[in-house]
């Protein structure tokens, strides 16, 4: 195994956990199903493709805007949840995803089903980053975005969001206003998934409409769902599982695909809530296991 | 005139799969991505059969009963098991399925695109300004007697009964003495079958069957499903064939710059934006 090898394992690994922590925080806080969330991804990279290669511009006023854009359009993006719930919010976001894709493979400025190529890699100094470097990046990035969605876990926003998960009409009657949640849960998810697109794309240095179509958004929604929903740690195992997992099975060449699906079949069949969240519920007695577990502690201390 | 004709042979093709996922959705409220997969192996059983060499209509009816029971044992092996467990988890599983079954086509039948040659004892209609193929008219007739069956078996017999008093409240037709689970796997025995029936359908009138060939009616099958009302039988129908219209002549007419498969999403969010329920739906509180 080369170090080449290893460092684009790793740097799409931690790309994927960016992706599913912004992920978790639209379904695993506010509830908000989503199976478009290759789209914003998508728009990170695209924005940054446009704003380097057709106009020129610098590799870090370009992250800035590419970022701030995707966060808006996920704002905007966030406006059908607004009128929509539960499954035909998850159909609206499929339905989001899939012209978001035919815009970039079917629009001549974007390149069409040849993408948009020679993205520069971003430079300090005059020093244009190495690989090497580029993954020390991304792992800043990587941890930035951990930082902020532990420190956003924390905050009272995170309880307006519990609330919109729990229940919205009972949250909308005691003056949580479910819109103004919704829409915030939707320009952070926005925000940081272009964050993750801006650095695959200019990992790559090449971006294409294919990149971004509905099965990566599955992709990122079986991340969070087998690592476990609504936890801080559970998303990033998830990532690390459906990134590496390909690359480990890669053994058993034709049946690859099919091993990969059939774990996420079987985690779902035997651990519902996730790795995370059963491993919770054991401890904690959530589960049926969990709560034969605690009650035969009880037991053992009273005697 | 030409226009219309297609659209109705492309409605037809999304009556097919619709109805199923319909029937599924309004009993069990999940969402069923897997119900592609049924499509796909519909086509290709039936391709296979046929080059073993059985004669045509055993070999859908065959496939039909082999798909409607693949369907079963999705629900009675998975669905089942995790249905007490909020949205996400069987869509999750439904997509985990998906890829499976889809997988497993490309390892036992290979990934070629594969020829679906039969012939079918019609005529072709031909007119000047009109051209359907034999295969065109099998669609249109095979719908039409299974739109006509299913009203009948939903409105004339103790099952359909059953299952819509399950769409209406599983629970509470569980309470009233129907033995729901019964009535759900009867739900997808009878979606599986259309779903097939659908896939080798389309299968026949493009010539072409492949493991893949699941992938956009899966998310298509979903467009009507919510244009439709989730959950009403005659929604799906009726707007199996408006979104049919609609992605004919926008495409025809407009020389749109968006492929149909697009056109028919936007139609859906935008319908969405302004009716959330659906063309034909209830608002359910």
């Amino acid at each position: 195994m080369s170090l080449d090898y290893f460092l684009t394992v790793s740097v799409f690994t931690m790309i994927n956990m960016i992706l599913a922590l912004s992920l978790n925080i639209l379904t695993g806080y506010a509830g908000q199903v989503s199976l478009g969330h290759a789209a914003f991804f998508g728009i990170g990279a695209y924005t940054s493709a446009v704003l380097t290669v057709k106009l020129g511009m610098g590799y870090w006023p370009a992250l800035l805007l590419s970022v701030l854009i995707s966060g808006l359009v996920g704002l905007l993006l966030g406006l059908p949840a607004l009128r929509v719930k539960e499954d035909f919010l998850v159909l609206a976001t499929i339905g989001v995803n899939f012209v978001v894709v035919s815009i970039f493979n079917y629009v001549q400025f974007f390149g069409g089903p040849y993408g948009i190529l020679g993205l520069p890699r971003p430079s300090l100094f005059g020093h244009a980053f190495t690989t090497k470097e580029y993954a020390l990046y991304v792992l800043v990035w990587t941890l930035v975005v951990v930082f902020f969605v532990k420190y956003l876990s924390n905050t009272y926003s995170k309880l307006g969001f519990d609330a919109l998960r729990e229940d919205e009409d009972a949250a909308e009657s005691v003056g949580v206003s479910s819109p103004r949640y919704k829409m915030y849960a939707f320009a952070i998810a926005g925000l940081l998934a272009g964050l993750a697109g801006n650095l695959w794309a200019h990992y790559m240095t090449v971006v294409f409409p294919d990149n971004f179509s509905f099965p990566v958004s599955i992709g990122i929604l079986t991340m969070v769902v087998i690592g476990g929903v609504g936890t801080l740690v559970g998303p990033m195992i998830g990532a690390v599982i459906v990134t590496v997992l390909p690359e480990v099975l890669r053994f058993a060449r034709d049946y690859r695909m099919l091993i990969y699906g059939l774990i996420i079949v079987f985690t779902m069949f035997f651990m519902p809530k996730g790795i995370v969240g059963s491993i919770k519920g054991l401890m904690f007695g959530d589960t049926p296991l969990g709560k034969k577990r605690v009650e035969k502690i009880r037991r053992i201390a009273s005697t | 005139m030409q226009n219309i004709v297609n659209a109705l042979v492309l409605g037809s093709s999304y009556v097919m799969i619709a109805v199923g996922l319909t029937l599924v959705y309004g009993i069990l409220k999940i969402l069923h991505i897997a119900h592609a997969g049924i499509y796909a192996f519909g086509a290709l059983f039936a391709v296979y059969l046929c080059e073993l060499g059985l004669p045509l209509v055993f070999a859908i009816v065959l496939s039909l009963i082999f798909s409607s029971l693949l369907g079963a044992f999705i629900y009675k092996g998975f669905y089942k098991h995790v249905l007490d467990r909020g949205r996400i988890v069987p869509l999750v599983m439904s997509v985990g399925l998906f890829a499976t079954l889809e997988d497993l086509y490309r390892l036992i039948w290979g990934p070629y695109k594969r020829p679906f040659d039969a012939y079918i004892g019609l005529p072709d209609v031909m007119s000047p300004t009109l051209y359907l193929s034999s295969k065109g008219v099998l669609m249109l007739i095979v719908t039409a007697v299974v739109i006509v069956l299913l009203y009948l078996l939903l409105m004339r017999t103790k099952l359909g009964k059953s299952l819509r008093a399950c769409s209406n409240d599983l629970s509470l037709a569980g309470a009233f003495g129907i033995n729901t689970d019964r009535s759900v796997t009867f739900a997808f025995l009878i979606g599986s079958s259309l779903a097939a029936l659908g896939g080798i359908l389309v299968g026949l009138y493009d010539n072409t069957v492949y493991p893949t060939m699941g992938s956009v009616p899966s998310y298509k099958a979903f467009v009507v499903v919510v244009l439709g009302g989730f959950g009403s039988i005659k929604g799906a129908v009726l707007a199996s064939y408006i979104l049919a219209l609609v992605e004919t002549f926008v495409v025809y007419y407009f020389g749109f710059l968006l492929p149909r498969d697009a056109i028919a999403f936007l139609t859906m969010i935008l319908l969405l934006m302004f009716k959330p329920e659906g063309l034909f739906g209830k608002v359910r509180r």
